[in-house]
């Protein structure tokens, strides 16, 4: 996982369960062009393996990075396509 | 394998091996599904319980994020998700749920259905958990196709009215069959 990039914009999912991280990560990547980097913000812990998933199984997506602070779990994906 | 062929006379030459090769990528191709093509899924929601709205919506909107191309066939209870009054008032059972811890004869009595739905509406509420209208819209406006079984319409008296916008009428079994023919996932909820 690469460490240095800039985020792009931010999207908080913070008390939003299951499917909202992934749906909302999807729609939030679809307005940014290529090469910007999405942050997202949220606290289901579910979405660590779901968002990683999710950009696996997706073309035009990248995973950058994932980090959990304390209850928070972020999470940078790099539209590539 | 033996090597004692190596050198013999019947060994093929590089140009048959490459046709050869040549037939068999082919071969491949043509049994891998439009591999540059959405993966495709076909749920078909037979249920039209709270607990069991969940389960076809969530996957329906997540594949869709996936970029997959989904079809929910709605039919008999399952129809009611889809039906604008009746997905809010969707309820839950604790008759024969081994899963929660009443009494059948207990849940059997009147109310019971109502309490266990509220308690239900309320942990939805406290989790973040989408509700129903959300998931359907969020569905809707990924591109995700919600049909509404014909058959059941009528059988229910239902009215085209009665269904979110954006949901496909006038749809069968053979319409449903011909999606998951081609599709990658089916599931029967």
């Amino acid at each position: 996982m690469s460490s240095k990039f800039e985020v792009t914009e931010t999207l908080d999912v913070k008390g939003q369960s299951c499917p909202m991280p992934v749906v909302k990560t999807k729609g939030a990547i679809d307005e940014l062009a290529e090469g910007e980097v999405l942050e997202v913000l949220a606290t289901d812990s579910g979405s660590v393996s779901d968002i990683a998933g999710w950009a696996d199984g997706t073309d035009g997506v990248e995973l950058l990075d994932q980090r959990e602070e304390a209850d928070l779990y972020k999470h940078y994906v790099r539209k590539t396509a | 394998m033996s090597t004692d062929t190596a050198g013999s006379t019947d060994t093929p030459d590089v140009e048959t091996l490459r046709t050869r090769v040549a037939e068999l990528e082919e071969t491949v191709a043509a049994l891998e599904t439009d591999p540059d093509g959405p993966k495709r899924m076909t749920i078909v929601a037979t249920k039209g319980s709270l607990d069991m709205a969940y389960p076809p919506l969530i996957l329906a909107s997540t594949a869709a994020a996936f970029d997959w191309d989904v079809v929910v066939f709605h039919t008999f209870w399952g129809l009611d998700i889809l039906h604008e009054e009746k997905s809010k008032e969707l309820k839950l059972s604790a008759v024969g749920n081994p899963s929660m811890s009443v009494p059948n004869a207990v849940a059997a009595l009147p109310g019971m259905d109502a309490m266990a739905t509220r308690m239900m509406r309320k942990k939805i509420d406290e989790n973040g958990t989408a509700t129903v209208e959300e998931l359907i819209e969020l569905s809707l406006d990924q591109g995700v196709e919600l049909q509404a079984c014909q058959m059941t319409i009528e059988l229910m008296e239902y009215d085209e009215e009665d269904f979110y916008d954006g949901v496909t009428t006038g749809v069968g079994a053979a319409t449903a069959l011909n999606h998951m023919a081609d599709a990658d996932v089916q599931l029967l909820v």
